[in-house]
C-alpha cells in the first residue's frame, strides 16, 4: 500500500527513510528474500541445469500451476476470508469441463465460458453462505472440500459408467482455435528464431530444448499483474483491504463489503477452474484427485507472500514469488542428491518462518508494541 | 476551571437550525428509550448533548444520524420534514457521525482510510484507476487545515495517536460535505494533550460553518468548547443551557440527576 507521491512540505518529524526501512514495509519482502534464499541453496547444491533456460521453465510450470491459485486465495485473504475448497473446485470444474468436451462433444467456446461460470456459481454459493450465516468461511468452505471433492468421485463415475478417470480430453479439443491460448506452449515462434541464431539451447537436431513458454506461465504472469493492478490502483482495490481490515468499519464508510467479499469468492473459484482446464487439457484426462491439497499449497503460497491469515493485509506479488518458491523446491530438488521427501518438512518450515515474520512485520506497520 | 474559554471565540452567529428534533420519542418493545426530546444544531456552533450512561445518548444520535427512525416526533433539516431510511441518507444530506470505532482501518494508509468508500479515479475504461497523487494532497492539506502535520499521507493510520485518528475521521467528514458533524464520546479515551488537540479540532470545525454536535458525559470537555448544552436524563431533556448560563456543578448534576452526585461529591472532596 504504498501511496508514495512526492510530498511537498518538509516535514522535520519525517527522517528520511533509508531505502531498507522502506522496503521493510512491503508486504512482499518476505517472500522476495526467500526467492533469494532458496536460490542461493540451490546454486549451491543443485545441478547446473536447474538455471538453465529449461531448468526454469521446468520449476515455473508447477510454480504457474499453483501461483494462479495462490493469487486467488490471496486476494480472498486480503478481503478476510478463506477458501479450503479450491483444490476440490480444481477437480470439480476439471470434471464439468471434460465432460462438456468430451461427453457432450461441445466447442471450447463453449466449455470454458460455461465451465468458468460454473465455477462463479459455486464461489458465489460458497460467499453466500459465509456472508449469509456470518460464520467463519473456514468452516463452511471446509463442508465444499469435502463436498465437492465427494461430487467429483461420483460425477466421474456416472459420466464414464464407474471409473475415476475421464479421458479423451486432447481428442475433443485438439483442432480447436482456442485449444493454444490454454495449452501447449507460447511464443514458440520466437523460441525457434532465438535457436536458430543459437541465443537459446537446442538438441542435435536444431530443435530448441524449450518449444515455449507453457501458456499456464503466461497466464500467471498476466494475473499477477492484473491482481497487482487492481490490488494497488483500483477503489475496488481498496475496498478488497477494507473489508478484510475491518469489515464494519467498511460498511459504514459505504464500502460494498458483501458485494466485495462473494466477488472475491467467484474469482477464487475461478482461478480454480483456470487451473482446471489448463491441467485437464495438458494431462488429456481428468481424474478425482486433481488439485488434491492445492489449497493448502495456496494458502501457503500467499501467507509466505506476505497475507496476513487476519485479513486486510498482503500482495499478489508476494503471492507470485511464494508460488515461484514452492515451484523451485519442488522440482530444485529432484536437481539435488536430496531426498525429495524433504520437500514437504521445507514447505512447513517456510510457513513457520513467514507466520511469524508476517506477524512481526504487521506490528511494525500498525505501531502495536 | 481555566479551560473554560480557551477552545471558544466570539458568540455563536444567529442562524436557522440545520437539523431541528422535536419531541423525538424511541420505544424498543416495551422499553422507552427516548421519551421526547428536542435537539437542534445550528451552522457554526457547537452544541453539546450531555448525559451519564444509559440516559439515551446513543439512541438518540443513532436516530439523528438515521441508523434508528423515531418512534414519534419530528426531524426538520434545513426546515423541512425530514424522514432518513438508512445512515447512508443521512450522510448525503450532510449529516455525518464520528462513531467511538472512527470506522478505521489501522493496517491502511491515511489516504486509503480517508477516500474509503469513495475514491476519487481517473482514465476511463479499463485504465480508469485511483487518483493518487490528488487523494495524496487532499488529505494532506485537509489534516493540515485542522492542524495536523501528517508525516506521510501513506503512513498507516495504526501508527497514529488516538487523537490524529480522530482528526482523521473528522476531516474525512468535513471533506466530503458535512453540514452537521456528529462527534460520539470523542475525547473519552484519549489523554491530556491529546483531549486538547481534539477540543481545538472541534472548534476550526465550527469555524468553517459545520454545526457540530459533540456528545460527551464529561462535563469539563463540554464546556471548554461548546456553545449550548443539552442534558439528557432518563430519556428526556432536561433542558438546554447556552454558554455562561450555567456553571459546571449545575451541569454535573442535571446529568446525575440532583442530589445525590452533590452528596457523594462532599465526600469526595470535589474530585468527579
Amino acid at each position: 500500500m504504498s501511496d508514495s507521491a512526492s510530498q511537498s512540505a518538509v516535514d522535520e518529524r519525517l527522517k528520511n527513510e533509508s531505502f531498507g526501512a522502506r522496503l521493510m514495509k512491503r508486504p512482499e519482502l518476505g517472500a522476495i528474500a526467500g526467492v533469494i534464499l532458496v536460490t542461493i541453496f540451490f546454486l549451491a547444491t543443485a545441478d547446473p541445469a536447474m538455471f538453465t533456460l529449461s531448468g526454469v521453465v521446468n520449476f515455473m510450470t508447477p510454480a504457474a500451476q499453483l501461483g494462479i491459485l495462490a493469487i486467488g486465495a490471496a486476494l480472498l485473504m486480503i478481503g478476510g476470508e478463506f477458501d479450503l475448497s479450491i483444490g476440490s473446485m480444481v477437480a470439480f470444474a476439471g470434471l464439468f469441463f471434460a465432460a462438456a468436451t468430451v461427453t457432450m462433444g461441445l466447442p471450447l467456446s463453449i466449455a470454458i465460458p460455461a465451465t468458468f461460470v460454473f465455477a462463479a456459481l459455486m464461489g458465489s454459493l460458497n460467499g453466500f453462505i459465509v456472508i449469509r450465516s456470518g460464520l467463519p468461511s473456514f468452516i463452511v468452505t471446509l463442508a465444499f472440500l469435502f463436498i465437492l471433492r465427494g461430487l467429483s468421485l461420483v460425477g466421474l463415475k456416472l459420466a464414464t459408467g464407474g471409473s475415476t478417470q475421464l479421458r479423451g480430453v486432447r481428442e475433443a479439443v485438439e483442432d480447436d482455435w482456442l485449444a493454444p491460448f490454454f495449452s501447449g506452449d507460447a511464443f514458440s515462434g520466437l523460441f525457434a528464431w532465438l535457436a536458430k541464431n543459437g541465443l537459446i539451447e537446442t538438441f542435435k537436431s536444431g530443435t530448441p530444448k524449450v518449444p515455449g513458454f507453457p501458456v499456464e506461465i503466461i497466464w500467471f504472469l498476466i494475473i499477477a499483474i492484473l491482481a497487482t493492478w487492481v490490488l494497488l490502483r483500483t477503489p475496488v482495490g481498496n475496498w478488497i483491504f477494507a473489508a478484510g481490515g475491518d469489515p464494519n468499519a467498511a460498511t459504514n464508510s459505504g464500502v460494498p463489503v458483501r458485494k466485495v467479499k462473494i466477488s472475491l469468492f467467484m474469482v477464487t473459484a475461478c482461478c480454480a477452474a483456470l487451473v482446471a482446464i489448463i491441467t485437464v487439457m495438458d494431462a488429456g484426462s481428468t481424474d478425482a484427485r486433481r488439485g488434491f491439497q492445492k489449497e493448502f499449497e495456496a494458502i501457503i503460497a500467499a501467507v509466505i507472500g506476505g497475507c496476513l491469515l487476519t485479513g486486510g493485509y498482503g500482495s499478489a506479488i508476494g503471492a507470485f514469488f511464494g508460488a515461484t518458491i514452492f515451484g523451485m523446491v519442488v522440482i530444485g530438488l529432484t536437481y539435488t542428491s536430496f531426498d525429495q521427501d524433504w520437500f514437504q518438512v521445507f514447505l512447513g518450515g517456510m510457513l513457520l518462518i513467514a507466520v511469524l515474520f508476517n506477524n512481526a512485520i504487521r506490528k511494525r506497520v500498525t505501531g502495536e508494541r | 476551571m481555566t479551560e473554560d474559554t480557551k477552545f471558544h471565540h466570539g458568540d455563536v452567529p444567529e442562524h436557522a437550525p440545520i437539523v431541528e428534533m422535536r419531541d423525538i420519542e424511541k420505544h424498543f418493545g416495551n422499553i422507552i428509550a427516548l421519551a421526547g426530546v428536542s435537539f437542534d444544531v445550528k451552522p457554526g456552533e457547537c452544541h453539546c448533548l450531555l448525559g451519564d450512561n444509559g440516559a439515551g445518548k446513543s439512541t438518540f444520535i443513532k436516530t439523528m444520524s438515521g441508523v434508528h427512525k423515531p418512534t414519534k416526533g419530528e426531524i426538520y433539516f434545513e426546515g423541512r420534514p425530514m424522514s432518513f431510511d438508512s445512515p447512508r441518507d443521512a450522510m448525503e444530506a450532510g449529516i455525518a457521525t464520528v462513531f467511538q470505532d472512527l470506522a478505521m482501518i489501522p493496517l491502511m494508509s491515511v489516504t486509503r482510510n480517508f477516500f474509503m468508500g469513495r475514491e476519487p479515479t481517473k482514465g476511463s475504461g479499463p485504465l480508469k484507476r485511483l487518483d493518487i497523487e490528488k487523494m495524496n494532497a487532499t488529505t494532506m492539506e485537509e489534516m493540515r487545515r485542522l492542524g495536523i502535520n501528517l508525516r506521510a499521507p501513506d503512513q498507516a493510520v495504526g501508527t497514529l495517536s488516538g487523537g490524529e485518528r480522530q482528526t482523521v475521521a473528522i476531516a474525512r467528514a468535513v471533506h466530503f460535505g458535512a453540514k452537521v458533524l456528529i462527534l460520539d464520546e470523542p475525547t473519552s479515551a484519549l489523554g491530556v494533550r491529546q483531549t486538547s488537540n481534539v477540543l481545538a479540532t472541534i472548534d476550526k470545525v465550527r469555524k468553517q460553518g459545520v454545526g457540530v454536535v459533540f456528545i460527551s458525559h464529561n462535563v469539563r470537555h463540554a464546556l471548554a468548547v461548546g456553545d449550548r448544552f443539552t442534558v439528557l436524563n432518563r430519556g428526556k431533556t432536561l433542558g438546554t443551557a447556552t454558554r455562561g448560563e450555567i456553571s459546571p456543578e449545575e451541569l454535573q448534576d442535571l446529568m446525575a440527576g440532583g442530589q445525590e452526585l452533590a452528596e457523594l461529591e462532599g465526600s469526595l472532596g470535589g474530585t468527579v
